[in-house]
């Protein structure tokens, strides 16, 4: 079940819908009754939200442009997905290959230019031994759009992979990444952050499988709703069995800021090895009522002090963003999301 | 300055606050002291706004504004201070970035320009040395971490800063040893003047020999039992609050 394959056969059956049990958050079937026409040619309006970041950059349109991507050596890539015309549909496949001791940033990008689209964005990440990636996804969706990201990284042992979702939801969003884990010194961080509102919907979704002794796992997502907006969280850690020496540790923290609002979320360690550290953590909350008086009670009005916590409690995962630039870009994101609040 | 008339509050709808009058006319300094339970805090947070805390009768009037109809920010940006018993650790926000946060929007509120980064930054460097805090502290985030001491010395320096023309202090002294007390006093003596006045609340005199107050008030089952001048606090002292409890 997937909605590239949908989109690609015109088939509704191939939709995931909530008898999936991994999709009955998100569910897809019950929201698309008929498939919008095939998306055409577009042109992307604006340079992206890296442009001025990267050393090279990749822009697929409408779910046309390059298929491949080979890293060596140093590079900074920005990759954009763009979504430029109103209530059609497509989907987008491409394959990166990082060479052995490449160090990469991939800055990709969603960008919802249009109304109403239907759009998957499919990526396989494959990362040699020594070889290093960090990606930050910045997820700006249409309101009224469906979007759905699915990246399948393979690592190879001693290579890292480090990752930060930044998302405000869409009609219906999915960002989904897959980890092909080694071990044998690999390590992968696998953060996120979300901003939802209104009546969106945003997904992170996460699996991370441990195939082999002494790899390291660390997630850290965090996110806040209001409005009716809903978010889900599902994370799931394998360790399988004879992975010992593994170290894996998954955190998920919610801000509900409305009575309408909804975080579904599902945390998953399964553990088939012995020798193994794991540890996770899940919390829905609100907003410190005694820390929003004390903040008020300097004079900075109700709307400024909620946006100042919640920016800071959003700041830990913008934090751990190891590039520079992106992460001023992630900081500004969260600045202007919790602004139009 | 500060008058409130007939005061009655409730928290989570027991009666805290029972007919409460007080006038702390501008350029004094009043002490309210008072056994434990007796609507000492309550008062503070009523007079600053805090939810839960319902005023079911009576007045409160800052320079003639109704204190009792207004958000916090907006009493604040009258000139209202509370420094607080336990003051809240804000994790994330530096605490300089938090009092210049404070400081403009203060200064919005009441039409103003706002004070621009260099401007600012030389003003918080003279108040932190004054109180003798280091200024590394100020890139902190606000009170994660500190000592209770500090984080008292916090609240004096944000007075400082903002330099409000009501402050009440509710328990400041407490936490504080007497060296930081004697900082703590130092700052908040600094501040007095004909045009502001303050409302200072303790369990003990031990803080109001370091600030002299000129009325003292005892506070028993919310509302005011006797008024006198700083010898109250030390007749206190010696027989204390038996004769005005339960």
């Amino acid at each position: 079940m997937n909605l590239a394959r949908a989109i690609e056969t015109r088939d509704l059956a191939q939709l995931p819908s909530r008898r999936d049990e991994d999709w009955r958050w998100t569910d897809l079937a019950g929201q698309i009754r008929d498939l919008p026409p095939a998306s055409p040619q577009g042109v992307a309006k604006s340079a992206g939200p890296f442009a001025a970041l990267a050393n090279e950059t990749v822009t697929i349109v409408n779910g046309r442009g390059p298929g491949l991507i080979e890293i060596s050596g140093k590079q900074i890539i920005a990759l954009r997905f763009v979504s430029a015309s109103e209530g059609t549909a497509h989907a987008s496949k491409v394959a990166i290959t990082m060479g052995e001791g490449a160090d990469a940033v991939l800055l990709e990008s969603h960008e919802g230019d249009a109304a109403g689209y239907l759009a998957h964005a499919g990526l396989s990440i494959d990362i040699a031994p020594g070889a290093k990636l960090e990606r930050i996804v910045l997820v700006s969706d249409a309101e009224d759009a469906i979007g759905v990201s699915l990246a399948q990284v393979n690592l190879a042992p001693g290579a890292s992979f480090a990752q930060t979702v930044l998302t405000a939801g869409a009609r219906r969003q999915r960002i989904e990444t897959r980890v092909a884990h080694p071990g044998g010194g690999a390590s992968v961080r696998m953060d996120g952050a979300y901003l939802i509102g209104g009546r969106r919907h945003g997904d992170i979704t996460t699996v991370v499988d441990h195939n082999g002794r002494d790899g390291t796992t660390d997630q850290l997502v965090k996110g806040m709703v209001r409005d009716q907006a809903r978010a889900v969280f599902q994370g799931r850690i394998v360790v399988a069995r004879g992975s010992d020496g593994t170290d894996a540790r998954m955190r998920h923290q919610a801000l509900i800021a409305s009575d309408r609002a909804e975080v579904d979320a599902k945390p998953e360690l399964l553990i088939f090895a012995d020798d193994v550290q794991c540890a996770h953590g899940n919390t829905i909350g609100a907003l410190d009522e005694q820390a929003l008086f004390y903040i008020r009670q300097r004079g900075i009005p109700e709307a400024e002090a909620r946006a100042m916590l919640t920016t800071a409690f959003i700041a830990e995962v913008v934090d751990r963003i190891g590039h520079v630039g992106a992460r001023d870009v992630a900081a500004a994101w969260v600045a202007a999301h919790l602004e139009s609040a | 300055m500060l008058s409130i008339h007939d005061l009655h509050a409730t928290v989570g709808g027991k009666q805290i606050l029972n007919g409460l009058t007080l006038d702390v006319p501008a350029g004094e300094v009043h002490a309210i002291m008072g056994p434990n339970g007796a609507g000492k805090s309550t008062l503070s947070y009523v007079l600053t706004g805090r939810d839960g805390y319902d005023v079911t009768s009576g007045t409160a009037t800052l320079n003639g504004d109704d204190l009792l109809s207004l958000a916090p920010e907006e009493r604040a940006a009258k000139g209202l201070f509370l420094s607080f018993q336990y003051p809240l650790e804000i994790p994330g926000v530096p605490a300089l970035t938090f009092l210049r946060a404070a400081l403009n929007a203060q200064l919005k509120a009441r039409g103003g320009a706002e004070l621009a980064a260099p401007a600012f930054l030389k003003l918080a460097k003279a108040k932190a040395a004054e109180l003798k805090i280091d200024f590394d502290m100020l890139k902190r985030p606000l009170n994660v971490g500190f000592s209770g001491g500090e984080k008292k010395r916090m609240e004096i320096l944000q007075m400082a800063m903002l330099s409000p023309r009501f402050s009440i202090l509710d328990e400041t002294d407490s936490g504080l040893d007497i060296d930081a007390l004697k900082i703590v006093a130092d700052g908040f003596n600094a501040l007095r003047a004909s045009d502001r006045a303050m409302l200072v609340i303790t369990h003990y005199q031990r803080l109001l020999d370091y600030i002299q107050p000129d009325r003292v008030h005892v506070l028993s089952r919310g509302r005011i039992v006797a008024s006198g001048g700083p010898e109250l606090a030390h007749e206190l002292e010696a027989s204390g609050y038996d004769r005005y409890a339960a």
